[in-house]
């Protein structure tokens, strides 16, 4: 409301021109509200003539507007209640009576045409858009009509005990959207990646609607169920050697490193790797740490004896690789819950990441060449 | 003599077998004149720290002590080998038993690294007593220093029983106390190669002798160094063969048995060793052919890892000394993630405790 009066006193103000583009924008709605407020202001227009000049009433207007519109910032957004429609029925016809006054006509009988006739006389447009041009029309006919429809079509609910508030919600836990290439198959047409995106918007803003849940064999036909991950984990059962002790095998890889171990029950923790000690194999801290942290992380950590072969890659690979390789071998010691623990902290990921292709232009995968300014 | 059960850490004189895994100080005193320069350098600084040295005693030193004990002295030298893995302790074990020699009273010649001395030359000069032979002035002239700090009571009383000429101007008379000669070898720096070699010969002569009557050990850490290569490049950068330094030409005569009324206590180091691979820590493998054959019969003396007890013993040594500060390494758990980092090597483990 406020903006279309600030474009309205801006139109008074260049009325001169009689060409702004800003009117475009604002769509004319009511006016009469704004020749009310500004009606109430300076009373005296009411009393003198219709043939003022606009170069006055601008010099008026333009400071009531300015007032008006600080005060109507601070209030809220007004709510479709019936006092505010009524007040605007009011508005409307006070302001079709001014608008008689300034066209010199008699208000009694004003019609909605002659209204038409004077707003385009007093506002002329430029614009072709029919809609885009100021007007003046009584709020019952075209405002209002949609909110107060949706209002009583909610009361009706109400009526019949429908109208529920708690609306369920689809349950979207566990299940990812179609990826483009299913969509494509689902519906036997080759799809744009902006169409795709464009689909996954409108199903989103599908969700966010309330009684989204109405068209929920609609929404899952286009979702796909995740799988549990924790159940893809093949545990191999243990193996028993001629002196009756569990043993298990396990391997890893990690950046062209490959690792293979033997963990053997009821050991005192020593660990050979290659033939030699561990400590002489791995001086660097850090790769012991690496070995020791999945026996750490169960607690088991003097319990296994442990023959490791691992060859490529350099020391913090080939560790990594045998921390894999360990925690594999494990798994057939554990118990399920405790399998989930060990994916869920990670220890039976395999590592994805390799050295980046070289590119040419480029001095590495990323560095580029020292920049010379000439 | 206290005897307290369980590893804990006692001040004994004489640590016996019932002490294994136990600690016991050696007296501030001792430590300048018997170690001015055999201890390795980590322990050195934890000996700064704590302002105490406590060594732990343990099975291949108290074998060496009990070997050297029942000896017999009038026969050709007997030749002692401890080796190892690195970090177990040979040196530590070495230092134990030349702290025992000289508390008994041994004069004790005490090389800290025969590799310091086939390495890192700066000044190689030609020997003055032999063509083809080179000195080497300040490795020569630090250990005279050092020998001299260390066995200051025994160089006014021993006599030379030769005449030495060192320059058109300068000799020495026979009879005259050795420390004279170390005196004018620590001054006269050219010619400190020859000292030293003089020094040896005359140690060897009087060691067995009846008459003044010490026993004199032999400590040489890093054996292996005086029968492998060298870095060292003569002036037409040919390399330079060990025999061809002074030093070691007359070291190795020391090794040799052909003396009585002593001991020679040797270590293998893989650490300061050129040219052998890291894995290496068998006698075979570092003393080459050549000093297998030169060494050979020797008692090999194996030192091992920190047994259980001795484990157990350094962990609370530490923890003692408010030296694991973290509170996580006073659990068990902390302790079980020291033994798997470590696997009980005890330089690692210090190194490890270090940061902690």
């Amino acid at each position: 409301m406020q903006m279309q009066r600030l474009l309205l006193s801006t139109y008074f103000l260049f009325s001169p021109e009689r060409r702004t583009a800003n009117m475009a924008a604002s769509g004319g709605r009511t006016v009469g509200s704004f020749l009310w407020k500004c009606g109430n202001c300076c009373f005296n227009f009411n009393t003198v003539s219709s043939n003022l000049t606009r170069q006055v009433l601008s010099r008026q207007l333009c400071v009531s507007a300015v007032l008006h519109r600080k005060n109507l910032a601070a209030a809220g957004p007004e709510k479709f209640s019936e006092e505010f429609i009524k007040k605007q029925v009011e508005e409307f016809n006070i302001g079709k009576r001014h608008l008689a006054n300034m066209m010199g006509e008699d208000p009694e009988t004003f019609t909605q045409g002659d209204i038409n006739r004077s707003i385009a006389y007093l506002f002329p447009s430029g614009l072709f858009d029919k809609k885009a041009k100021p007007l003046m029309k009584h709020p019952d006919e075209d405002t209002f009509t949609k909110a107060l429809a949706v209002e009583k079509h909610q009361d009706r609910l109400r009526g019949k005990d429908l109208f529920t508030q708690d609306a369920k919600q689809i349950s979207l836990v566990g299940s990812r959207w179609l990826l483009k290439e299913e969509l494509e198959e689902l519906l036997v047409e080759t799809i744009s990646e902006h169409d795709y995106a464009r689909f996954i918007q409108l199903m989103e803003r599908l969700l966010s609607l309330p009684y989204c849940s109405v068209e929920e064999d609609f929404v899952q036909r286009y979702r796909r169920q995740l799988e549990i991950q924790s159940s893809k984990q093949q545990v191999q059962p243990l193996q028993y050697d001629q002196h009756g002790v569990a043993y298990s095998t396990g391997d890893g890889r990690r950046k062209t490193a490959t690792g293979t171990v033997l963990l053997r029950d009821s050991g005192s923790g020593s660990i050979s790797i290659n033939g030699t000690n561990y400590v002489h194999y791995f001086p660097v801290l850090q790769d012991r740490e690496q070995l020791m942290f999945p026996l750490h992380f169960m607690g088991v950590l003097g319990r296994f004896d442990m023959q490791c072969s691992v060859s490529g890659g350099g020391h913090s690979s080939q560790a990594g690789a045998l921390r894999l390789a360990i925690s594999r071998a494990m798994l057939s010691f554990l118990s399920e819950g405790q399998v989930e623990t060990m994916r869920q902290a990670g220890l039976l990921t395999p590592d994805p990441r390799i050295k980046e292709r070289k590119k040419p232009g480029q001095e590495g995968a990323r560095r580029k060449f020292t920049w010379k300014k000439r | 003599m206290l005897l307290l059960a369980g590893p804990c850490f006692i001040f004994v004189a004489k640590p016996t077998e019932q002490h294994l895994g136990q600690y016991y100080t050696v007296p501030p005193s001792h430590f300048h004149t018997v170690f001015p320069h055999g201890l390795p350098p980590r322990y050195q600084q934890q000996v700064k720290t704590f302002n105490e040295g406590c060594v732990m005693v343990r099975q291949p030193a108290l074998e060496l002590i009990s070997h050297l004990k029942r000896a017999d002295y009038s026969k050709p030298t007997l030749r002692y080998l401890l080796y190892g893995v690195k970090g177990s302790g040979k040196t530590m074990s070495l230092c134990h038993t030349v702290h025992y020699c000289s508390t008994q009273g041994w004069l004790v010649l005490h090389i800290p690294d025969a590799h310091l001395w086939v390495k890192n030359c700066k000044e190689l000069l030609p020997s003055s007593y032999h063509a083809s032979r080179f000195d080497q002035p300040i490795q020569a002239s630090n250990w005279l220093r050092n020998f001299r700090t260390t066995n200051e009571h025994f160089l006014s009383k021993i006599k030379l029983r030769q005449r030495y000429v060192w320059t058109k101007r300068e000799s020495t008379e026979e009879g005259r106390p050795l420390g004279e000669l170390v005196d004018m070898g620590v001054s006269r720096v050219k010619s400190s190669s020859d000292v030293v070699g003089a020094v040896l010969k005359e140690l060897r002569l009087q060691a067995g002798g009846t008459e003044g009557g010490f026993r004199l050990a032999v400590a040489v850490d890093g054996v292996n160094g005086l029968w492998g290569r060298t870095t060292l490049k003569k002036e037409d950068k040919s390399p330079v063969a060990p025999e061809e330094l002074t030093l070691v030409h007359n070291l190795r005569k020391m090794i040799n048995n052909d003396w009585c009324g002593g001991a020679v206590i040797a270590t293998l180091s893989q650490t300061g060793s050129l040219y052998a691979p890291s894995s290496a820590y068998l006698p075979q493998e570092l003393l080459g052919e050549e000093g297998f054959d030169s060494m050979d019969p020797f008692v090999p003396v194996p030192v091992s890892l920190y047994s259980e007890k001795e484990f157990e013993s350094c962990y609370l040594y530490y923890l003692d000394r408010h030296w694991l500060q973290h509170p996580h390494s006073q659990t068990e758990e902390g302790k079980k993630e020291l033994i798997f980092l470590s696997n009980r090597n005890p330089s690692v483990l210090e190194r490890l405790c270090a940061f902690l």
